[in-house]
């Protein structure tokens, strides 16, 4: 009999899934809003600025990446035109010392060759001057010796051939063996001086 | 009061076998109810524990997942944030778009909610998915209700909205006779009833599953004892597997309810359907 009375109790609470408990609801709707109203409040926010934070950190060291790069690419740019510059120079050096080199040579062979034509300059007007001065002192004894020469012809009689010839030779033997006289002062002059 | 049928009669079999401890009494609608925990008298029940408890730990959760944030998370703030994260750009960013960031706190809040109620059905000593209870699918779903036609009637107009939902342009002027009251009845009337009813007999039939497998198992090694006790092996083990299958379930589910939910409002604010 109880078992019954218990199974008709059973039977008459059959429940229906299909039907909504409005406690259940209530409770439900309330925890769902307070829920809501909490994490709105208090958790996503942190969430969003979070992420926003990080988005911008991220960009930021992007950013500053690129920065960073723009500038060693700007002093790789400096260096390579350093580089490009002192290679330059150090060309245009070496074509001034070369040029600078030939031009001593240039100006050392001018200037011994000046040396060289001076002194060959020297030495002509030298020999110029002593032969000058040679032909003044012959063209003074010429005159004389002509002079001479003169005298003696137009002193003897000019008959005939051989005798003409005569004082001509006898002219020039006198003239060479003057000559020789003349001529010998001068080296025993130098002989002179070395004994 | 009472409703005569077989159902009763057969329901009445079962009781008297039950108690005399010798048939197998199958699980039913009957194991979704409970009475009130603290006694006669008072409301709180079974379910609503489960609820109260669901959100103190959401809550609770999300509270410590926030309280140190930091660009770089630690593990809490990481499965907050991946959570939050997948509500906002993998549901509402691919649905609604840019102008759904005003509702991923609602959107969020919801798959938490849903998911922990129904993940609640496979944790040791509560072991009851709170969303079988329909109150619980049937108050969200009346919550997105409001919201998708809220949203749409405040973007089009009153007028504009139902334009819209119901007189979608491009096509010949018969076809309207037929689909402008199909549209309105799935848009008003069908959309609530099938997210309510989606989620709640999911969880519902889930949890029956798991009862039967498990009284099943405790059926065979406690009444019949003997070589049927070793068969309970087989019982028991597909507890197990359907458990896992149910965790699967129970998350597929609070993603479906959100998504549909997020294609409700995505819908209503789109300006041509």
């Amino acid at each position: 009999m109880t078992h019954q009375i218990a199974a008709l109790l059973a039977v008459e609470e059959e429940p229906n899934p299909l039907l909504p408990h409005m406690s259940e609801l209530i409770v439900g709707a309330i925890a769902f809003a307070l829920l809501l109203f909490f994490l709105q409040r208090m958790v996503f926010p942190v969430f969003e600025k979070t992420f926003a934070e990080r988005r911008d950190a991220i960009e930021g060291g992007m950013e500053r990446a690129k920065e960073a790069e723009e500038e060693a690419k700007q002093t790789l740019a400096q260096y390579r035109e350093q580089l490009a510059e002192a290679r330059h120079e150090a060309a245009r050096l070496r074509e001034d010392a070369r040029e600078q080199g030939a031009q001593i040579i240039a100006e050392m062979r001018e200037q011994a060759q000046a040396e060289s034509r001076r002194i060959t300059d020297q030495a002509h007007q030298q020999i110029e001057a002593d032969r000058v001065r040679a032909l003044t002192q012959l063209r003074g004894e010429v005159g004389t010796l002509a002079t001479d020469l003169a005298g003696r012809i137009v002193g003897e009689s000019l008959e005939d051939e051989a005798r003409q010839r005569r004082v001509v030779d006898r002219f020039l033997d006198e003239l060479e063996s003057r000559a020789d006289s003349d001529a010998t002062p001068v080296p025993d002059g130098s002989a002179a001086t070395r004994t | 009061m009472r409703r005569a049928g077989i159902g009763d009669a057969l329901h009445l079999v079962n009781v008297a076998q039950a108690a005399e401890g010798e048939e197998f009494h199958a699980p039913g609608p009957g194991d979704f109810e409970f009475p009130p925990l603290f006694g006669e008298g008072t409301f709180f029940t079974k379910p609503m524990l489960v609820i109260v408890l669901g959100s103190l730990l959401i809550a609770g959760l999300f509270y410590l997942a926030s309280r140190r944030a930091s660009l770089v998370p630690a593990k809490m703030q990481f499965v907050g944030e991946s959570v939050y994260g997948f509500v906002r750009n993998g549901i509402v960013g691919d649905t609604i778009g840019h102008d759904g960031r005003k509702f991923v706190p609602y959107l969020t809040t919801l798959f938490c909610f849903i998911a922990v109620l129904n993940l609640s059905g496979i944790i040791p000593v509560l072991q009851l998915p709170a969303t079988s209870k329909i109150a619980i699918p049937l108050f969200l779903a009346l919550i997105s209700w409001v919201v998708f036609n809220y949203v749409g009637i405040r973007r089009h107009g009153f007028l504009g909205y139902f334009k819209n939902m119901m007189f979608p342009p491009g096509l010949p002027k018969p076809i309207y006779l037929l689909l402008a009251p199909l549209e309105l009845f799935s848009t008003v009337i069908i959309r609530p009833i099938t997210l309510t009813l989606r989620l709640t007999l999911n969880m519902f039939a889930g949890h029956l599953v798991l009862l039967l497998t498990v009284l099943g198992g405790e059926y065979l090694l406690v009444e019949k004892g003997g070589l049927l006790a070793v068969a309970s092996v087989i019982p028991f083990a597909f507890s197990i597997i359907l458990t896992f299958f149910e965790a699967f379930v129970q998350v597929l589910q609070a993603y479906v309810f959100v998504l549909l939910t997020a294609l409700y409002i995505a819908g209503a604010l789109a300006e041509e359907h």
